[in-house]
């Protein structure tokens, strides 16, 4: 019976960690940022959630498995929501595909998010809606409307 | 030798290779946090240090019996996380690239005629 445990245990520290070294052979091989991001965020929470559930059979004590347990719950909860994140911000901001992608079926996104996390202080900013763009976007932008100057007519 | 020590020793063996393979997969990034051409590789290569890192813990724990850095491994993830979330945003408020840095240059780019930088077509 502990053979098996053993047996076990060594084969799920050995597929993880096989799994971890080809996430960063990808990250470094894969030609842009968004590839480099599925080989990353995908193997890489796959390996450490294997290794993390061969601790979790190894302890004997109950709260240390609960705890390996927690562990592996919280990083495949985190590891797609900051992957998410990223690829999106890089692909709002416009950093480039490898020229080879064949489909990009992503429309155009707008930035929302505001420039700062400072309230804003002067009133103009603050009627203006153009404060939720970033700077690349702001340049293209068409005139907007504004209540004050139709208000004035 | 009975099916108990075959066992052990098999385990002893996979720890080892899981060391060396774990060591090298945290050279490999950090090769591409050094070389990573923009910000966002960076901040991916990071990610994938704290998984990285997180293995280690486990394997440590696993090879010496010492679980106390389980909690630690579970504070790495969280601040690995936060760190990524806050990188996004600032790559979204920064909202240009490395390219769109160089055009902005008042004097013409060095690297222009080198391949130092390479060009790559911009999405439309």
């Amino acid at each position: 019976m502990t053979a098996l445990f053993y047996l076990v245990e060594s084969a799920l520290v050995l597929i993880g960690s096989t799994f971890i070294a080809l996430a960063a052979l990808g990250v470094v091989r894969l030609p842009d940022v968004y590839t480099r991001m599925h080989s990353a965020s995908k193997a890489g929470s796959v390996g450490s959630g294997l290794i993390l559930l061969a601790l979790a059979l190894n302890s004997e004590a109950l709260p240390e498995t609960l705890r390996a347990l927690a562990a592996i719950f919280f990083f495949l909860l985190t590891a797609p929501i900051s992957a998410h994140l990223l690829a999106k911000a890089s692909y709002t901001v416009g950093y480039s595909m490898w020229p080879g992608s064949v489909l990009d079926e992503m429309p155009e996104v707008k930035a929302t998010t505001r420039r700062s996390d400072t309230p804003p202080t002067s009133p103009d900013e603050m009627s203006d809606h153009a404060a939720g763009e970033t700077v690349s976007r702001r340049s293209e932008r068409r005139p907007r409307i504004r209540w004050s100057e139709i208000r004035r007519t | 030798m009975n099916m108990t020590d075959l066992a052990t020793q098999i385990y002893e063996v996979a720890i080892d290779i899981s060391l060396v393979l774990l060591g090298l997969a945290f050279l490999l990034t950090t090769f591409r946090i050094v070389r990573g051409p923009t910000l966002p590789d960076r901040v991916l290569g990071l990610d994938m240090l704290t998984s990285v890192a997180i293995g280690f813990i486990a394997i440590i724990g696993i090879d010496t019996g010492y679980t106390l850095y389980v909690d630690i491994a579970i504070a790495l993830g969280l601040v690995g996380f936060l760190a990524t979330v806050a990188f996004a945003r600032f790559i979204l408020a920064r909202g240009r690239t490395e390219e769109d840095q160089l055009k902005d240059l008042p004097f013409k780019n060095p690297n222009e005629q080198g391949q130092a930088i390479p060009k790559t077509e911009r999405r439309s």
